[in-house]
């Protein structure tokens, strides 16, 4: 489904952020990104969603290389990826339910479907009473359900999470992991970078650590590497 | 796009003007100044073109030919004068039909008076060509050329008022023309940053959009709505004025001088607006697309 090979990204001349990386991710799978701070991994998501070129190597996803997808192109490719960040990124001055129904509505989805998936996403990330109220009005981990099901509602068979946790408390922090291996258990290939080492523990999950740009370690049912 | 995306746009695209309300108004105010002074420059222009159009017909060139002139000769000095660039019509004049002309004009009240000159034509070699010319300024080269041919005996013409219009009216286009174009920079540059504030403000939005997968056309439609409405706006606003203008003048004119329709006539609200609306509309239109356009390429890359 994800497939890099000896991909590389410098931003300028100096070391790269991301080393000559070599990643397979299958279909459904569950996948922990860690790391320390400048490591590369947002690096890394960006260049999955081409919001950046590699310098070299290649990545494939979806069968698609993403160095032969034109510009105009790219839309089609971010359908199929929903992305969830730490600091949500909601649209402030709209409320849970616009917020929602905005993904819908930016890839042209009729008005029957966005009035059946927009409901359909919110009860299952447990916000169908508080569809009305505005991001503000929220806590974080109910902001970042919104953030969540609008990754989701276009159904993208691929969800990257930017330390998805990283402004919740442990409590929500554990419940929005919870909602993301639901959404895996459902079909979802995931992928979640994360600093949070309690979680990545306690999840048993597949673990890719990366430092300097490489890959240090790449373990099935893995913790959070000790070594660095 | 489909229809339900082109309204979202549409609204987005007010959305975005009513946001921006200053940025708008200055836009539109310069565009609808830009525009006036076009629409104004044009009714002008067509007026005076429409006049000395009217002088230039009645400016007519007579040729009369030599006494021994041959029938040959004065026919191709018709065909010499058809070649010329800025012929316009000819016409042969008998001199029968000079007498007949001559008769109407100076024994009107008197026909028995003429009758005396039946059958002995004083004009008899008074027969001529009168020529009009569709390009009054080449006159004095086309006087000069025809008296040169063989069997011209004189030329009559009068000195136009045509040339001094048309030098006038190149000024005032010179000038109108620099004001124009000063007006449609600024129009574009003022649209242009109208959007780009737009774009500022919308800035997180638009990261998310696409991030989500919307198509370009769906993120610059709403701003390409904005620019065209600015545009279209400072288009319809000058024309109103004008036009109310455009009919007080005409009616006040006409008052003013008594009589003035036989020595110039204006052309009609109807045929100086059937051109300028929509031409108005389209610079409007297009002034908004270029600004837009331009903005959207430096600062709403993928
Ligand atoms: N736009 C940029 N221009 C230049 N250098 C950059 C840019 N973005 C990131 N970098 C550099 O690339 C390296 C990797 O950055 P990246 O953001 O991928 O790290 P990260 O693993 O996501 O870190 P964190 O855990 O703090 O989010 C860092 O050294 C960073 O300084
Ligand atoms: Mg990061």
């Amino acid at each position: 489904m994800i497939d890099l090979q000896n991909v590389s990204k410098a931003y300028a001349a100096g070391t790269p952020a991301v080393n000559d990386m070599n990643i397979h991710i299958d279909e459904g799978e569950f996948v922990f990104i860690v790391g320390d701070s400048g490591a590369g991994k947002s690096t890394l998501i960006k260049l999955l969603l081409k919001e950046l070129e590699p310098t070299s190597g290649k990545i494939v996803i979806n069968g698609k290389e993403l160095k032969k997808i034109k510009r105009k192109h790219i839309p089609l490719l971010r359908r199929d990826i929903g992305v969830v960040f730490q600091d949500f990124r909601l649209l402030k001055d709209r409320n849970v339910y616009e917020n929602v129904e905005f993904a819908q509505i930016v890839v042209e989805s009729p008005k029957e479907v966005r009035k059946r998936k927009v409901p359909a996403m919110l009860s299952m990330v447990g916000l169908a009473e508080k569809y009305k109220s505005y991001p503000h009005e929220l806590s974080g981990g109910e902001q970042q359900r919104v953030a969540i099901a609008r990754a989701l509602v276009n159904d993208p068979p691929i969800l990257l999470a930017d330390e998805p946790t990283g402004n919740l408390d442990p409590k929500n922090a554990w419940e929005t992991m919870k909602l993301l291996e639901e959404i895996n258990k459902r079909g979802t290939t995931v992928i979640v970078v994360t600093h949070n080492k309690e979680v990545v523990d306690a999840m048993k999950k597949r673990v890719i650590t990366i430092r300097d740009g490489h890959i240090v370690s790449d373990e099935r049912k893995g913790g959070y590497s000790n070594e660095n | 796009m489909k229809i339900k995306t082109f309204f979202y746009c549409l609204k987005q695209g007010f959305i975005n003007l009513k946001r921006n309300k200053l940025f708008t108004l200055a836009s539109v105010g310069t565009i609808t100044a830009c525009i006036f002074l076009i629409g104004l420059f044009y009714a002008v222009l067509v007026n005076i073109q429409h006049i000395v159009k009217s002088a230039e017909g009645n400016v007519c060139i007579e040729i009369f030919f030599d006494k021994e002139a041959t029938d040959e000769q004065i026919k191709d000095i018709g065909e010499q004068i058809k070649r010329r660039a800025e012929f316009g019509t000819i016409e042969y004049i008998s001199p029968e039909q000079a007498w007949e002309n001559y008769k109407n004009q100076y024994f009107a009240e008197d026909p028995e008076l003429a009758e005396g000159f039946a059958d002995d034509n004083p004009l008899a070699d008074s027969d001529s060509y009168k020529v009009t010319l569709n390009d009054v300024s080449m006159q004095d080269v086309f006087v000069d050329f025809v008296n040169d041919l063989d069997g011209v005996r004189k030329v009559n013409y009068s000195e136009s008022t045509a040339d001094t219009l048309t030098d006038f009216g190149k000024i005032v286009g010179f000038i109108s023309g620099a004001i124009i174009i000063i007006l449609l920079a600024v129009g574009i540059f003022l649209i242009s940053n109208t959007i780009m504030i737009g774009i500022t403000v919308r800035k997180e939005e638009i990261g998310i959009m696409k991030l989500m997968g919307a198509k370009d056309m769906f993120v610059r439609a709403p701003f390409m709505v904005e620019g065209v409405t600015i545009g279209i706006i400072g288009a319809l606003i000058p024309m109103g004025v004008l036009y109310i203008i455009y009919k007080k003048v005409i009616v006040y004119i006409l008052e003013q001088f008594n009589g003035i329709e036989n020595v110039m006539t204006l052309l009609s609200t109807g045929e100086v607006f059937s051109v300028l609306l929509p031409a108005a509309l389209i610079i409007g239109g297009g002034i908004g697309i270029i600004g837009s356009v331009i903005t959207m390429r430096k600062h709403l890359r993928v």
